[in-house]
């Protein structure tokens, strides 16, 4: 019969129609500024930079070392090297970055910094309301609207921060145990040296370990 | 009765107006459809030649999206490009991930773990679902049906790009495979998911196919038209849905078993006719298909690494060599050709993508047709100009 077809696929619609007044489940939107859909664990939008301790600047994990501004694919990342170093958080003499821009007008969130990163510094945030009037400079995040704190990094990926957080104090362990064996290496070289010579020891110091160049 | 292009099938009482010859008066009409037409998808402008409502002369335009993926590449790292492929064919990103990963793979000759294998035919099919289904609610469009199958399809893509986001961390641009494995692992509890939403897929497809597989108007707007004949599909290297509605019986994943295809049973639905209404008809049915590869993957997957441990992130040197890794990918066969110089970037690095090549023969496809169904014709070849472009 003609039009059979038709009926067939009204019936199907009058089916949906009706349901949306019956089942709670059909309505698959929300009414967004008011009403918001937790973002997904992994979700991604822009990276931030992560640091501990309480202090923002002397606690970044970053340590310029510019892979994440190398591999960038869009090339967004801006980095200025320190001509100093100084002590990160947990002492070790480091390089640091004077500047740190990400233009996120450019920024594709792809995520490949983080996955390049040696030093857990860079994640990806899930903050997405960046709209802003200002064109030029409001997209062009510096150092200071980019650090977020781990405890912060744990709120929106507890799953991960815990991962990083566990891979951190084991590497931080093996750079103490090594410290102290160092250590101990050198004082009794100097105890050596001294015993066997006359002349006055010239201690031989467990060099701290270089920042990554 | 008037005669007609005769459909075997053709519901009566629904015929088409005969086409008329050209009397040979009067200019020839030129009309640009597009490149911001209501009816083309994207930036594609075609350049009509009309005699009343019949085209006579049809020329595709396109290169408006034109954003030089393949030079930006050879000037990136492998791996940076790998986010760039998501941007090919924007509505099945996993496929596009697949490919290039595919490529490099051969390039190195690096081994995919099997959960990782496993993890890519998963998230490949259901990309494949979502494509046709949106595909077939944007055929609908054109036909005007303003949005009702197309809001069914996209209710049930909804549920998938939710799975994806909470796997791969974004929607559509998941960025999710690396060479020799995936990104991340996936979780039990997105396994359960995955099991549900895949539980969930015949029952949609039944419902798509009782609101659009018989109904006249769509019957008599697509059965008869756009009709490509098997030798000249062949010939232009039309590859995908496209190809196998005309009855040819050519499916990579059948020929080539990447990956581990060659465990799984599925069979390659084939059209008669090679119009609009086989194209139609191979998408539903290989969406039943797609959900039977599914079911078994799901099921048989075992726990184990996602990583090849050999392969790294930085510093990725291949050495000289060549590769070309295809798969197919929901619109027809994807390919990758890559040739290295032994440096971090690849020295040449070149995408096939099937939107394009299946877009050479819309001419041959309309020609003789009506303006109404030059729209619908396009419809049925599934681009998107992200990738015809690149």
């Amino acid at each position: 019969m003609l039009g059979e077809g038709i009926l067939k696929g009204m019936a199907e619609t009058a089916k949906n129609f009706a349901g949306s007044f019956v089942s709670k489940e059909r309505l698959t939107t929300v009414e967004y500024p008011e009403e918001r859909i937790a973002p997904a664990e992994n979700a991604r939008v822009f990276p931030f930079l992560v640091y501990d301790t309480e202090n923002w600047e002397a606690g970044l994990r970053c340590v310029a070392c510019q892979i994440c501004e190398k591999e960038c694919p869009p090339k967004c990342i801006y980095i200025d090297k320190s001509k100093d170093k100084k002590p990160d958080y947990v002492g070790k003499q480091q390089f640091y970055p004077t500047r740190f821009d990400i233009d996120i007008s450019v920024c594709m969130s792809c995520q490949i910094c983080v996955e390049v990163c040696p030093f857990e510094a860079i994640k990806m945030d899930t903050q997405f309301e960046l709209a802003t009037d200002d064109r030029f400079g409001g997209l062009l995040l510096d150092r200071e609207q980019l650090a977020k704190s781990n405890e912060y990094y744990h709120e929106i990926h507890p799953t991960e921060a815990s991962e990083v957080d566990a891979r951190l104090a084991e590497e931080k362990a093996k750079a103490d145990a090594k410290a102290k064996a160092a250590q101990a290496t050198a004082a009794k070289a100097a105890a050596d040296a001294a015993t066997k010579t006359a002349a006055p020891a010239s201690p031989t110091q467990a060099k701290p370990e270089g920042g990554q160049d | 009765m008037t005669p007609s292009i005769a459909h075997p099938d053709r519901v009566e009482g629904w015929n088409r107006p005969p086409i008329i010859e050209p009397d040979g008066e009067g200019e020839l009409l030129e009309v640009a459809m597009g490149p911001h037409h209501p009816s083309t998808h994207g930036v594609f402008r075609m350049d009509v030649a009309l005699d009343g409502e019949r085209v006579i002369r049809l020329k595709p335009v396109f290169g408006y999206l034109h954003r030089n993926h393949e030079k930006i590449a050879e000037g990136a790292s492998y791996l940076a490009s790998m986010p760039y492929t998501d941007r090919l064919d924007y509505f099945c990103s996993l496929t596009n991930n697949w490919a290039y990963a595919l490529a490099v793979e051969t390039l190195v000759g690096q081994q995919v773990p099997e959960r990782a294998e496993y993890l890519r035919v998963i998230l490949a099919e259901l990309t494949r679902i979502q494509n046709h289904a949106s595909t077939i609610g944007f055929l609908t469009q054109e036909m005007g049906a303003s949005g009702t199958p197309l809001m069914y399809a996209f209710r049930e893509r909804e549920k998938i790009l939710d799975l994806f986001e909470q796997l791969t961390g974004s929607r559509m641009m998941c960025n999710y495979m690396r060479f020799g494995g995936c990104r991340v692992d996936i979780s039990a509890a997105l396994l359960d998911e995955a099991r549900k939403i895949v539980a969930g897929l015949p029952g949609f497809i039944d419902e798509f196919e009782a609101l659009l597989s018989t109904n006249e108007i769509l019957m008599a707007r697509c059965q008869g038209i756009g009709k490509l004949k098997p030798e000249l599909a062949i010939n232009a290297g039309i590859s995908g849905p496209m190809l196998r509605a005309s009855g040819v019986d050519y499916d990579i994943r059948k020929v080539d078993h990447y990956g581990i295809y060659d465990r799984f049973k599925f069979r390659v639905p084939l059209g008669d006719h090679g119009d609009v209404y086989d194209r139609y008809m191979v998408r539903v049915l290989e969406m039943r298909e797609s959900v039977t590869i599914l079911e078994q993957a799901l099921k048989d997957i075992p726990a184990g690494p996602i990583m090849d441990p050999k392969s790294k992130i930085r510093g990725f040197r291949p050495k000289p060599g060549e590769a070309y890794g295809r798969i197919e990918a929901p619109k027809g066969e994807l390919g990758f050709y890559l040739i290295s110089d032994g440096t971090p970037n690849p020295y040449r690095y070149r995408v096939r993508p099937p939107s394009l090549i299946n877009l050479t023969v819309l001419e041959d496809m309309c020609l003789g047709e009506s303006v109404a169904d030059v729209v619908v014709i396009f419809g049925s070849v599934d681009i998107v100009l992200g990738e015809v472009d690149r």
